[in-house]
Protein backbone atom coordinates (compact mmCIF):
# COMPACT_ATOMS: atom_id res chain seq x y z
CA UNK A 1 0.00 0.00 0.00
CA UNK A 2 1.47 3.49 -1.08
CA UNK A 3 2.24 5.96 2.12
CA UNK A 4 1.93 2.45 4.21
CA UNK A 5 4.71 -0.05 2.70
CA UNK A 6 7.37 2.30 2.58
CA UNK A 7 7.50 3.55 5.98
CA UNK A 8 7.61 0.05 7.76
CA UNK A 9 11.02 -0.95 5.90
CA UNK A 10 12.88 -3.00 8.39
CA UNK A 11 16.95 -2.22 7.37
CA UNK A 12 15.72 1.31 7.81
CA UNK A 13 14.16 0.86 11.28
CA UNK A 14 17.40 -0.90 12.29
CA UNK A 15 19.67 2.08 11.38
CA UNK A 16 17.16 4.55 12.93
CA UNK A 17 17.60 2.35 16.06
CA UNK A 18 21.37 2.16 15.98
CA UNK A 19 20.97 5.84 16.01
CA UNK A 20 18.99 6.61 18.57
CA UNK A 21 21.00 4.00 20.85
CA UNK A 22 24.36 6.50 20.37
CA UNK A 23 22.46 9.51 20.61
CA UNK A 24 20.77 8.40 23.46
CA UNK A 25 23.56 7.19 25.70
CA UNK A 26 24.94 8.66 28.58
CA UNK A 27 23.53 8.93 32.10
CA UNK A 28 20.12 10.28 31.95
CA UNK A 29 16.78 8.43 31.23
CA UNK A 30 14.72 9.84 28.40
CA UNK A 31 11.27 9.61 29.41
CA UNK A 32 8.59 10.29 26.49
CA UNK A 33 5.20 10.13 26.34
CA UNK A 34 3.10 8.71 23.06
CA UNK A 35 0.04 10.60 23.58
CA UNK A 36 -2.09 8.68 21.28
CA UNK A 37 -2.93 5.07 21.39
CA UNK A 38 -2.25 4.47 17.77
CA UNK A 39 1.55 5.10 18.52
CA UNK A 40 1.04 2.72 21.92
CA UNK A 41 -0.04 0.18 19.45
CA UNK A 42 2.88 0.77 16.41
CA UNK A 43 5.72 0.77 19.28
CA UNK A 44 4.44 -2.77 20.22
CA UNK A 45 3.22 -4.18 17.34
CA UNK A 46 6.56 -3.34 15.14
CA UNK A 47 8.79 -4.11 18.18
CA UNK A 48 10.28 -0.54 18.75
CA UNK A 49 10.03 -1.45 21.91
CA UNK A 50 12.90 -3.77 21.69
CA UNK A 51 15.00 -1.66 19.81
CA UNK A 52 15.54 1.07 22.11
CA UNK A 53 18.17 1.65 24.61
CA UNK A 54 17.77 0.50 28.16
CA UNK A 55 17.52 4.23 29.21
CA UNK A 56 14.89 4.92 26.65
CA UNK A 57 11.08 4.56 28.18
CA UNK A 58 8.11 5.07 25.69
CA UNK A 59 5.15 5.98 28.68
CA UNK A 60 1.95 5.73 27.41
CA UNK A 61 -0.63 8.92 27.70
CA UNK A 62 -4.49 8.91 27.62
CA UNK A 63 -5.11 9.67 23.92
CA UNK A 64 -7.65 6.27 23.56
CA UNK A 65 -11.16 8.06 23.93
CA UNK A 66 -12.78 5.79 24.86
CA UNK A 67 -10.18 4.61 27.49
CA UNK A 68 -11.07 8.61 29.00
CA UNK A 69 -14.87 8.38 28.22
CA UNK A 70 -16.06 8.46 32.46
CA UNK A 71 -17.96 5.11 32.64
CA UNK A 72 -21.30 7.15 33.96
CA UNK A 73 -21.86 8.16 30.34
CA UNK A 74 -22.35 5.35 29.08
CA UNK A 75 -24.90 4.40 31.41
CA UNK A 76 -26.46 6.94 31.16
CA UNK A 77 -27.29 6.07 27.63
CA UNK A 78 -28.41 2.79 28.10
CA UNK A 79 -30.81 3.68 30.78
CA UNK A 80 -32.09 6.68 28.50
CA UNK A 81 -32.19 4.19 25.12
CA UNK A 82 -34.10 1.13 27.50
CA UNK A 83 -36.69 3.82 29.21
CA UNK A 84 -37.09 5.75 25.58
CA UNK A 85 -37.33 3.30 22.79
CA UNK A 86 -34.97 5.13 20.86
CA UNK A 87 -32.27 4.20 18.42
CA UNK A 88 -28.75 4.95 19.67
CA UNK A 89 -25.67 4.85 17.06
CA UNK A 90 -22.54 4.85 18.15
CA UNK A 91 -18.52 4.03 16.88
CA UNK A 92 -17.81 -0.19 17.27
CA UNK A 93 -15.05 0.77 20.07
CA UNK A 94 -17.66 1.84 22.26
CA UNK A 95 -19.63 -1.02 22.46
CA UNK A 96 -17.63 -3.12 24.70
CA UNK A 97 -16.44 -0.36 27.14
CA UNK A 98 -17.75 -1.39 31.04
CA UNK A 99 -20.35 0.90 31.81
CA UNK A 100 -21.18 2.38 35.79
CA UNK A 101 -22.68 -0.91 37.36
CA UNK A 102 -25.25 0.94 39.83
CA UNK A 103 -28.20 -0.96 37.09
CA UNK A 104 -26.53 -3.87 35.65
CA UNK A 105 -23.43 -5.34 36.60
CA UNK A 106 -20.67 -5.47 34.28
CA UNK A 107 -22.68 -3.99 31.92
CA UNK A 108 -22.07 -2.27 28.18
CA UNK A 109 -23.53 -0.79 24.83
CA UNK A 110 -23.60 -4.66 23.79
CA UNK A 111 -24.93 -5.97 26.78
CA UNK A 112 -27.75 -3.77 26.63
CA UNK A 113 -28.12 -4.93 22.91
CA UNK A 114 -28.40 -8.31 23.86
CA UNK A 115 -31.58 -7.41 26.49
CA UNK A 116 -33.54 -6.09 22.89
CA UNK A 117 -32.15 -2.19 23.26
CA UNK A 118 -31.60 -1.09 19.75
CA UNK A 119 -28.02 0.42 19.37
CA UNK A 120 -26.60 0.04 16.13
CA UNK A 121 -22.74 0.08 15.57
CA UNK A 122 -21.97 2.37 12.43
CA UNK A 123 -18.68 2.97 10.42
CA UNK A 124 -19.42 6.85 9.66
CA UNK A 125 -21.07 9.33 11.32
CA UNK A 126 -23.20 9.94 8.09
CA UNK A 127 -24.90 5.98 8.62
CA UNK A 128 -26.02 7.82 11.83
CA UNK A 129 -28.52 10.48 9.50
CA UNK A 130 -28.97 8.05 7.23
CA UNK A 131 -31.00 6.03 10.23
CA UNK A 132 -32.83 8.85 11.32
CA UNK A 133 -34.16 9.49 7.84
CA UNK A 134 -34.99 5.56 7.59
CA UNK A 135 -36.93 5.61 10.80
CA UNK A 136 -38.74 8.92 10.62
CA UNK A 137 -41.30 7.79 13.83
CA UNK A 138 -38.34 7.06 16.20
CA UNK A 139 -35.49 9.25 18.10
CA UNK A 140 -32.17 8.53 17.15
CA UNK A 141 -29.36 9.22 18.98
CA UNK A 142 -26.17 9.29 17.82
CA UNK A 143 -23.10 8.76 20.61
CA UNK A 144 -19.88 11.16 20.06
CA UNK A 145 -16.83 10.73 21.31
CA UNK A 146 -13.87 11.11 20.35
CA UNK A 147 -10.50 13.34 20.03
CA UNK A 148 -10.00 16.50 17.47
CA UNK A 149 -9.82 13.72 14.32
CA UNK A 150 -13.30 12.65 15.19
CA UNK A 151 -14.59 15.73 15.80
CA UNK A 152 -15.20 17.39 12.30
CA UNK A 153 -17.35 14.42 10.94
CA UNK A 154 -20.01 14.88 13.72
CA UNK A 155 -19.89 18.90 13.27
CA UNK A 156 -20.69 18.11 9.49
CA UNK A 157 -23.32 16.19 10.21
CA UNK A 158 -25.14 18.62 12.45
CA UNK A 159 -24.99 21.21 10.41
CA UNK A 160 -26.22 18.62 7.47
CA UNK A 161 -29.28 17.66 9.78
CA UNK A 162 -30.39 21.41 10.58
CA UNK A 163 -30.14 22.08 6.71
CA UNK A 164 -32.47 18.73 6.30
CA UNK A 165 -34.60 19.60 9.07
CA UNK A 166 -34.54 16.77 11.08
CA UNK A 167 -36.79 16.24 13.63
CA UNK A 168 -36.21 12.72 15.14
CA UNK A 169 -31.91 13.36 15.32
CA UNK A 170 -29.58 14.41 17.89
CA UNK A 171 -26.13 14.01 19.09
CA UNK A 172 -24.74 13.24 22.45
CA UNK A 173 -21.79 15.05 22.75
CA UNK A 174 -18.59 14.03 23.98
CA UNK A 175 -15.50 14.84 22.12
CA UNK A 176 -12.85 16.22 23.98
CA UNK A 177 -9.80 18.10 23.21
CA UNK A 178 -6.13 17.04 23.34
CA UNK A 179 -3.80 20.07 24.05
CA UNK A 180 -5.70 20.67 27.51
CA UNK A 181 -5.17 16.69 28.63
CA UNK A 182 -1.55 17.16 27.53
CA UNK A 183 -1.10 20.40 29.72
CA UNK A 184 -2.61 18.49 32.52
CA UNK A 185 -0.31 15.80 32.61
CA UNK A 186 2.64 17.90 32.21
CA UNK A 187 1.32 20.49 34.65
CA UNK A 188 1.14 17.19 37.25
CA UNK A 189 4.50 16.02 36.77
CA UNK A 190 3.83 12.77 38.24
CA UNK A 191 4.74 11.23 35.00
CA UNK A 192 7.86 13.09 34.66
CA UNK A 193 7.99 13.12 30.83
CA UNK A 194 10.90 14.43 29.00
CA UNK A 195 9.17 14.69 25.95
CA UNK A 196 6.03 13.93 23.79
CA UNK A 197 5.56 12.34 20.90
CA UNK A 198 2.36 13.91 19.24
CA UNK A 199 -0.79 12.99 17.98
CA UNK A 200 -0.76 12.11 14.05
CA UNK A 201 -4.47 12.55 13.02
CA UNK A 202 -5.48 15.08 15.63
CA UNK A 203 -2.37 17.26 14.40
CA UNK A 204 -3.92 16.75 10.61
CA UNK A 205 -7.26 18.87 11.71
CA UNK A 206 -5.60 21.54 14.96
CA UNK A 207 -2.26 21.66 13.07
CA UNK A 208 1.24 21.96 14.94
CA UNK A 209 1.18 25.39 16.31
CA UNK A 210 -1.50 23.82 18.99
CA UNK A 211 0.66 22.80 21.05
CA UNK A 212 3.46 25.51 21.00
CA UNK A 213 1.76 27.10 24.05
CA UNK A 214 2.06 23.58 26.39
CA UNK A 215 5.55 22.87 25.09
CA UNK A 216 6.98 26.36 25.97
CA UNK A 217 5.43 27.19 29.53
CA UNK A 218 6.53 23.39 30.31
CA UNK A 219 9.53 23.55 28.95
CA UNK A 220 9.00 19.73 26.92
CA UNK A 221 9.73 19.02 23.80
CA UNK A 222 7.14 17.44 21.31
CA UNK A 223 7.61 16.16 18.32
CA UNK A 224 4.46 15.65 15.67
CA UNK A 225 4.85 11.70 14.57
CA UNK A 226 3.05 9.74 12.02
CA UNK A 227 1.68 6.04 12.95
CA UNK A 228 3.72 4.12 11.15
CA UNK A 229 7.18 2.33 12.61
CA UNK A 230 9.42 4.59 10.70
CA UNK A 231 7.48 7.60 11.52
CA UNK A 232 7.58 6.63 15.43
CA UNK A 233 11.94 6.05 15.14
CA UNK A 234 12.60 9.05 13.32
CA UNK A 235 10.83 11.52 15.71
CA UNK A 236 11.97 9.54 18.62
CA UNK A 237 15.63 10.50 17.54
CA UNK A 238 14.23 14.08 16.91
CA UNK A 239 12.53 13.93 20.52
CA UNK A 240 16.71 12.50 21.41
CA UNK A 241 18.37 15.19 19.88
CA UNK A 242 16.14 17.95 21.12
CA UNK A 243 16.35 16.85 24.82
CA UNK A 244 20.48 16.74 24.25
CA UNK A 245 20.28 20.26 23.11
CA UNK A 246 18.54 21.44 25.71
CA UNK A 247 15.43 22.77 23.13
CA UNK A 248 11.69 22.26 23.78
CA UNK A 249 10.30 23.20 20.72
CA UNK A 250 7.27 21.78 18.55
CA UNK A 251 8.82 20.17 15.26
CA UNK A 252 6.95 18.05 12.79
CA UNK A 253 7.95 14.72 11.41
CA UNK A 254 4.79 14.20 10.07
CA UNK A 255 4.45 16.82 7.55
CA UNK A 256 2.73 15.02 4.61
CA UNK A 257 -0.40 15.00 6.14
CA UNK A 258 0.28 18.06 8.94
CA UNK A 259 0.99 21.45 8.56
CA UNK A 260 1.09 24.59 10.88
CA UNK A 261 -2.63 25.97 11.04
CA UNK A 262 -3.99 22.06 10.32
CA UNK A 263 -7.63 21.97 8.31
CA UNK A 264 -8.72 25.45 8.96
CA UNK A 265 -12.17 24.06 6.92
CA UNK A 266 -12.79 21.51 9.15
CA UNK A 267 -11.97 23.86 12.46
CA UNK A 268 -14.17 26.16 10.70
CA UNK A 269 -17.07 23.31 10.92
CA UNK A 270 -16.51 22.23 14.32
CA UNK A 271 -16.53 26.48 15.27
CA UNK A 272 -19.76 26.51 13.66
CA UNK A 273 -21.61 23.63 15.30
CA UNK A 274 -19.79 23.49 18.91
CA UNK A 275 -18.35 25.32 21.28
CA UNK A 276 -16.20 24.93 24.18
CA UNK A 277 -17.52 23.18 27.42
CA UNK A 278 -16.80 24.67 30.35
CA UNK A 279 -15.44 21.19 32.47
CA UNK A 280 -15.56 17.45 31.41
CA UNK A 281 -14.85 14.32 33.60
CA UNK A 282 -12.14 12.24 31.79
CA UNK A 283 -11.56 8.71 33.35
CA UNK A 284 -7.78 8.83 34.99
CA UNK A 285 -7.59 12.43 34.92
CA UNK A 286 -10.59 14.17 36.45
CA UNK A 287 -12.44 17.46 36.02
CA UNK A 288 -10.34 19.02 33.35
CA UNK A 289 -11.24 22.87 32.44
CA UNK A 290 -11.75 23.71 28.87
CA UNK A 291 -11.22 20.53 27.71
CA UNK A 292 -14.31 18.71 25.99
CA UNK A 293 -16.76 20.59 23.17
CA UNK A 294 -20.69 20.76 23.64
CA UNK A 295 -22.94 21.75 20.96
CA UNK A 296 -23.76 25.23 20.12
CA UNK A 297 -27.13 27.19 21.37
CA UNK A 298 -28.27 27.64 17.80
CA UNK A 299 -27.84 23.84 16.88
CA UNK A 300 -29.68 23.20 20.92
CA UNK A 301 -32.67 21.35 18.62
CA UNK A 302 -29.83 18.68 17.59
CA UNK A 303 -28.45 18.24 21.38
CA UNK A 304 -29.49 15.50 22.95
CA UNK A 305 -28.41 16.61 26.43
CA UNK A 306 -30.88 19.30 25.84
CA UNK A 307 -33.92 17.22 24.68
CA UNK A 308 -33.77 14.53 26.79
CA UNK A 309 -33.71 14.46 30.26
CA UNK A 310 -30.55 12.44 31.30
CA UNK A 311 -28.88 10.70 34.36
CA UNK A 312 -25.91 12.38 35.07
CA UNK A 313 -24.37 8.97 36.77
CA UNK A 314 -21.00 9.23 38.84
CA UNK A 315 -19.60 5.77 38.18
CA UNK A 316 -16.54 4.09 40.35
CA UNK A 317 -14.27 1.63 38.37
CA UNK A 318 -14.13 -1.63 39.13
CA UNK A 319 -12.00 -2.42 42.15
CA UNK A 320 -8.37 -3.43 41.60
CA UNK A 321 -8.49 -1.80 38.18
CA UNK A 322 -5.76 0.86 37.57
CA UNK A 323 -6.98 2.19 34.20
CA UNK A 324 -6.73 5.78 36.22
CA UNK A 325 -3.57 5.80 36.76
CA UNK A 326 -1.97 3.93 33.20
CA UNK A 327 -3.83 6.58 31.30
CA UNK A 328 -1.73 9.05 33.56
CA UNK A 329 1.10 7.45 32.44
CA UNK A 330 2.18 6.59 36.29
CA UNK A 331 1.40 2.54 35.82
CA UNK A 332 2.17 -0.26 33.18
CA UNK A 333 -0.60 -2.11 32.32
CA UNK A 334 1.20 -4.93 33.74
CA UNK A 335 1.31 -3.93 37.06
CA UNK A 336 -2.24 -4.54 37.79
CA UNK A 337 -3.80 -7.43 39.50
CA UNK A 338 -6.40 -8.18 37.36
CA UNK A 339 -4.20 -7.73 33.62
CA UNK A 340 -3.97 -10.98 31.69
CA UNK A 341 -6.03 -12.51 34.75
CA UNK A 342 -9.46 -11.02 35.28
CA UNK A 343 -9.25 -8.70 32.63
CA UNK A 344 -8.76 -10.08 29.12
CA UNK A 345 -9.84 -8.48 25.64
CA UNK A 346 -12.07 -11.15 25.75
CA UNK A 347 -13.42 -10.06 29.15
CA UNK A 348 -12.29 -7.04 29.79
CA UNK A 349 -12.94 -5.08 32.96
CA UNK A 350 -11.52 -1.63 32.01
CA UNK A 351 -11.68 0.55 29.45
CA UNK A 352 -7.78 0.08 28.75
CA UNK A 353 -8.40 -3.74 27.58
CA UNK A 354 -11.09 -2.77 25.45
CA UNK A 355 -10.35 -0.41 22.78
CA UNK A 356 -7.90 -1.79 19.94
CA UNK A 357 -6.07 1.46 21.13
CA UNK A 358 -5.75 1.05 24.84
CA UNK A 359 -2.50 0.23 26.58
CA UNK A 360 -3.65 -2.79 28.21
CA UNK A 361 -4.84 -4.09 25.04
CA UNK A 362 -1.23 -3.88 23.53
CA UNK A 363 0.60 -4.86 26.53
CA UNK A 364 -1.76 -8.33 26.18
CA UNK A 365 -1.69 -8.86 21.97
CA UNK A 366 1.88 -7.89 22.20
CA UNK A 367 3.80 -7.66 25.32
CA UNK A 368 2.17 -10.46 27.32
CA UNK A 369 5.08 -12.59 27.27
CA UNK A 370 7.95 -10.63 28.25
CA UNK B 1 -9.76 5.48 16.93
CA UNK B 2 -8.03 8.38 15.67
CA UNK B 3 -6.43 5.76 12.98
CA UNK B 4 -7.00 6.90 9.28
CA UNK B 5 -5.55 5.23 6.03
CA UNK B 6 -4.55 6.93 3.03
CA UNK B 7 -6.64 5.85 0.24
CA UNK B 8 -6.48 6.43 -3.59
CA UNK B 9 -9.13 8.97 -4.98
CA UNK B 10 -10.35 7.51 -7.93
CA UNK B 11 -13.30 9.24 -8.74
CA UNK B 12 -15.27 12.58 -7.27
CA UNK B 13 -18.73 13.62 -7.33
CA UNK B 14 -20.14 16.67 -5.53
CA UNK B 15 -18.96 16.21 -2.09
CA UNK B 16 -18.11 12.65 -2.62
CA UNK B 17 -15.12 10.59 -3.46
CA UNK B 18 -14.71 6.73 -4.44
CA UNK B 19 -11.35 5.52 -3.01
CA UNK B 20 -9.31 2.85 -3.73
CA UNK B 21 -7.52 0.79 -0.67
CA UNK B 22 -5.53 -1.57 -2.09
CA UNK B 23 -8.59 -3.01 -4.37
CA UNK B 24 -11.27 -1.89 -1.56
CA UNK B 25 -13.50 0.60 -3.01
CA UNK B 26 -15.34 2.93 -1.15
CA UNK B 27 -17.20 6.54 -1.35
CA UNK B 28 -16.20 8.69 1.33
CA UNK B 29 -17.09 12.82 2.11
CA UNK B 30 -14.87 15.52 1.17
CA UNK B 31 -16.95 17.96 3.01
CA UNK B 32 -13.72 18.70 5.31
CA UNK B 33 -11.78 19.45 2.12
CA UNK B 34 -11.44 22.63 -0.55
CA UNK B 35 -9.86 20.46 -3.27
CA UNK B 36 -9.49 17.22 -4.06
CA UNK B 37 -8.72 16.13 -7.40
CA UNK B 38 -8.49 12.31 -9.02
CA UNK B 39 -5.11 11.22 -8.28
CA UNK B 40 -4.98 12.24 -4.91
CA UNK B 41 -4.49 10.73 -2.21
CA UNK B 42 -6.40 11.03 1.17
CA UNK B 43 -6.32 10.01 4.91
CA UNK B 44 -9.79 8.13 5.32
CA UNK B 45 -11.19 8.86 9.16
CA UNK B 46 -14.69 7.15 9.96
CA UNK B 47 -16.17 7.39 6.24
CA UNK B 48 -14.59 11.27 5.93
CA UNK B 49 -11.27 12.45 3.52
CA UNK B 50 -9.55 14.19 6.57
CA UNK B 51 -6.76 15.78 4.68
CA UNK B 52 -4.91 15.17 1.29
CA UNK B 53 -1.34 13.75 1.45
CA UNK B 54 1.17 15.82 0.45
CA UNK B 55 3.07 14.38 -2.05
CA UNK B 56 6.43 16.31 -2.19
CA UNK B 57 6.91 16.15 1.95
CA UNK B 58 6.18 12.55 1.69
CA UNK B 59 8.95 12.18 -0.86
CA UNK B 60 11.29 14.43 0.82
CA UNK B 61 10.68 11.91 4.11
CA UNK B 62 11.01 9.00 2.26
CA UNK B 63 14.69 10.94 0.96
CA UNK B 64 16.15 11.33 4.51
CA UNK B 65 15.68 7.42 4.97
CA UNK B 66 17.23 6.73 1.32
CA UNK B 67 20.31 9.00 2.42
CA UNK B 68 20.55 6.81 5.73
CA UNK B 69 20.88 3.52 4.01
CA UNK B 70 22.96 4.95 1.49
CA UNK B 71 25.35 5.85 4.25
CA UNK B 72 25.42 2.19 5.99
CA UNK B 73 26.19 0.65 2.39
CA UNK B 74 29.38 3.19 1.76
CA UNK B 75 30.47 2.18 5.54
Amino acid sequence: MKYVDEFRDGLTARLIAEQIRQEASGQREYRLMEFCGGHTHAIFRFGIHDLMPENLKFIHGPGCPVCVLPAGRIESMIRLVEQENLILCTYADLMRVPAGRSTHKGDSLQKARARGADIRMIYSATDALNIAQANPERQVIFFAIGFETTTPPTAAILKIAKAMELKNFSVYCNHVKTPPAMAHILASGEARIDGILGPSHVSTIIGSEAYAECCHTYHTPLVIAGFEPLDVLASTLMLVRQINEGRAEVENQYTRAVSKHGNEKACALITETLEQRALFEWRGLGELPDSAMQIRPEYAGFDAEKRFSIDHITADDIKGCICPAVLRGVSKPDACKLFGTACTPEDPKGACMVSSEGACAAYYSFGRFR
Amino acid sequence: MCLAVPALVVALTDDTATVDLDGIRKDVSTILLDEVQVGDYVLVHVGYALERINAAEAEKTLQLFAELRALDASE
